[in-house]
């Protein structure tokens, strides 16, 4: 359901300080509240001067174990997690499928028990299936915080993402934001819809009507198939990956085309406000989706956004150790 | 002396056109009489203040035997029939190997004469191994006993094969009963197109697939005359064709299943797997178009296309689960919940659709299909009758199924309405139903 944006967001933005955060789990921003986002906010806020110390290190979640479930592969979002885990001083467990037991034929469900069964409190799933760690959450004691599952949430990223633009923007509330890409099969765009209708702000997902479903305006957003329609309007403009892969299905003719139509290059940026945000999930692919210009330019934030995936990612480890019994 | 008088029941034969208080008579295995038959009974069923009906027929079953005994078989998926007042199912030739020529449709035959409790009548495939490319031995298997034939689980895609079937099977007089999904449509689909599948980031199954494929079969049927089967009717528009169809004297028939009649997409929210069935459950504008659809005729019978699964097949991802739904025994229940609770039939009509509307499928004109075909409660008739306590309120506990199959999203349901006894032949006699699965 559209989350309305509301007036009263815009003092949500700076939470109540004796908010209880009382989830054991973090499976997606669907669940949230715009307080409990919030809440996430301003604790990776206190987390991110953990970084700037000569030791890099903080005892919240000492004795704890991490275990690093991803079913999938990943690069960043595994490595800020191994790394938040650690500045947390919990112990961190690494799992990946290839060369275990799911290669063996195990199910999710089975490996992740059998690795619980070993004393883990907080579970970290990536998953190419939409709802696995929603499955999890409900049938293991220790926590599950969703670090992507297939084109569903990726709910730390979104977080991450809402932290960048409001240190760089100082508000959420009221910004016109664009989503552009693959909307259909992005976990990004989903708990970025959801995460920034939730704050308050307009969001547009742009992309080719192959790879935009028309039914993604029910969570809130406005869909357009034009990306220069849009550049005037927007503050923040997010570019997604494009995915290779969806070329076999022949969702769009080739690089070429989707580039031309739906690329960043410097001449679009021109034509956005003199301030607007530019942000990408990454992995970026070079001269497709943005060109370097764009990328490396001072408009961008990308590197921003890594660095704070790091906080955020330690709020929510911590959050949720909170609350694992 | 009558073997079996059933007493004092609402008789409702929508063969016969009846709808009255009286008895039933049975001698051996078949009905004796109707009415107030003279003389004693050796055993007498009060059935006062229940209904006394032909014995149900499903034409949508999944007994998984041979190859999948782990999740049905024709044994417990015949006893799951008759406690649910079934005394005849169909059963679906998806199995592995797949029945698709005369000794696996005699393999049915045999296993369900050794072990079934209701009459379970084997459906043979259109094509060899439901590959959808040769046709399969249909005259072979009808000799054997096939009643009918469908690759169901998939449609027959190409244009050219179905056309063929259609034409071959138009001389054999048997129905053609398709599972209307164009494959090219299906992509990864996962459940119903639309806002929900998008939220939870879910590939869907547009409704339009089915229509593309019912369409061009409603165009083929048209050239071959043969008569043509709907499965699982589960949109709007596939309701409005087959309405068009019949308006045009097309020879089709067409069947809804109680998940189609009570659910919508809205339920796979929670990504539990037991939601995820094939075709996907749709909108409440598609279910309300089934409820008009059946009530008025267009679908002519209620089918459960009970599918049951191994609790491990469903303990997976939504995604990596298999389609189906176990509801055999609370199908019943359901359809009434649907149909009679909801104002939209009342119990006569409700009992047609499973009575003379499946027989109506099954019959081969000029031929003697015997038990495939139960006449109602006709003096001479086999005698499966089913009795129903209208008012019985009861809730659904799937841990209690005779059916293996523990796939059910309608656990804890409170239903209004159920079989208390189911006679097959006059033989098998269910009077205690499993007390564990009443209230």
């Amino acid at each position: 359901m559209a989350p309305k944006a509301s007036s009263s967001s815009r003092k949500t933005e700076r939470a109540d300080k004796s908010f209880l955060w009382t989830r054991k789990d973090l499976v997606g921003i669907d669940e949230l509240s715009s307080e409990e986002i919030v809440h996430i906010l301003d604790t990776a806020e206190s987390f991110k001067e953990v970084s700037t110390r000569s030791i890099k290190k903080v005892p919240a979640l000492r004795g704890k174990v991490v275990a690093l479930m991803f079913f999938e592969n990943s690069t960043r979002t595994r490595m800020s997690f191994e790394l938040a885990a650690g500045r947390l001083s919990a112990d961190t467990l690494g799992f990946t499928a290839a060369g275990s037991s799911v290669a063996k034929g195990e199910t999710t469900l089975d490996t992740v028990r059998n690795i619980e069964a070993m004393g883990v409190d907080i579970f970290v799933v990536r998953h190419s299936e939409p709802g696995a760690p929603h499955m999890l959450a409900r049938k293991v004691r220790g926590a599950v915080i969703n670090a992507g599952d297939g084109p569903h949430e990726h709910p730390t990223q979104a977080l991450l993402d809402v932290f960048t633009i409001r240190q760089r923007l100082g508000r959420v509330d009221g910004l016109t934001v664009a989503i552009v890409g693959d909307i259909a099969h992005s976990r990004v765009a989903r708990s970025s819809i959801l995460t920034l209708r939730k704050l308050g702000a307009e969001v547009i997902v742009v992309g080719p009507p192959t790879l935009v479903p028309s039914a993604i305006a029910a969570m809130g957003c406005q869909v357009s198939h034009d990306l220069d329609a849009v550049l005037r309007e927007v503050d923040v403009i997010n570019m997604l990956r494009v995915q290779f892969e969806r070329f076999g299905s022949q969702l769009f003719p080739s690089v070429r085309e989707y580039s031309r139509l739906y690329g960043l290059n410097a001449d679009r940026l021109a034509r956005c406000r003199k301030d607007v945000l530019v942000m990408h999930p990454g992995p970026i692919n070079r001269g497709i989706e943005l060109t370097s210009e764009v990328a490396d330019g001072p408009n961008s934030c990308i590197l921003q956004q890594v660095t704070n995936g790091l906080a955020t990612r330690m709020a929510v480890l911590y959050l949720v150790s909170q609350c694992v019994a | 002396m009558h073997d079996i008088v059933i007493a004092n029941g609402r008789v409702i034969d929508p063969a016969g056109g009846r709808d009255e208080v009286c008895d039933v008579a049975i001698d051996g295995e078949c009905i004796a009489a109707v009415g107030t038959p003279r003389g004693k009974a050796r055993q007498t069923i009060d059935a006062k203040g229940k209904i006394v009906c032909p014995g149900l027929i499903d034409l949508h079953v999944h007994c998984r035997e041979p190859g999948h005994e782990e999740e049905e078989t024709i044994a417990t998926a015949s006893a799951a029939a008759a406690a649910g007042g079934f005394a005849t199912i169909c059963a679906m030739p998806n199995t592995h190997p797949p029945a698709d020529d005369e000794r696996a449709v005699q393999y049915v035959i045999q296993r369900a004469a050794e072990a079934a409790q209701a009459r379970v009548l084997p459906v043979g495939c259109i094509t060899k191994a439901r590959a959808g490319e040769e046709l399969a031995e249909m005259g072979a298997m009808l000799e054997a006993g096939a009643v009918g034939f469908s690759d169901d689980g998939d449609g027959v895609a190409s244009t050219a094969v179905m056309q063929r079937a259609l034409q071959y099977a138009a001389r054999l007089g048997a129905p053609l009963m398709q599972h209307c999904q164009d494959p090219d449509l299906m992509g990864g689909g996962q459940m119903n197109s639309g806002t929900t599948a998008v939220r939870l980031g879910l590939g869907g199954i547009a409704a339009s697939g089915e229509q593309i494929m019912l369409r061009r079969d409603l165009k083929l049927v048209e050239h071959t005359g043969a008569r043509y089967h709907v499965q699982h009717v589960s949109t709007v528009g596939s309701v409005e064709l087959i309405r068009q169809a019949k308006q045009a004297g097309l020879a089709v028939t067409a069947e809804a299943t109680p998940h189609h009649l009570l659910l919508t997409d809205a339920a796979c929210s929670g990504y539990d797997p037991n939601y995820k069935v094939n075709p996907p459950l749709r909108s409440a504008a598609d279910v309300e178009a089934l409820r008009a659809g059946v009530a008025d005729g267009t679908i002519d019978c209620l089918a459960s296309d009970h599918a049951p699964h191994a609790k491990e097949e469903k303990d997976l991802e939504f995604g990596l689960a298999p389609f189906g739904i176990a509801s055999l025994e609370c199908a019943l229940g359901l359809y009434a919940k649907a149909l009679i609770d909801s104002g939209w039939m009342d119990w006569p009509g409700l009992i047609a659709r499973l009575t003379t509307g499946p027989a109506a499928v099954l019959v081969r004109p000029g031929t003697d299909a015997g038990a495939a075909t139960p006449q109602g409660l006709a003096a001479g008739a086999p005698a499966d009758v089913t009795l129903i306590d209208p008012g019985k309120r009861w809730t659904v506990r799937p841990a209690k199924f005779l059916s293996k199959g523990r796939n059910c999203p309608y656990d804890g349901w409170r239903l209004k309405g159920r079989a208390t006894a189911t006679l097959v032949g006059g033989r098998t006699i269910l009077c205690n139903l499993p007390a564990s699965t009443m209230i």
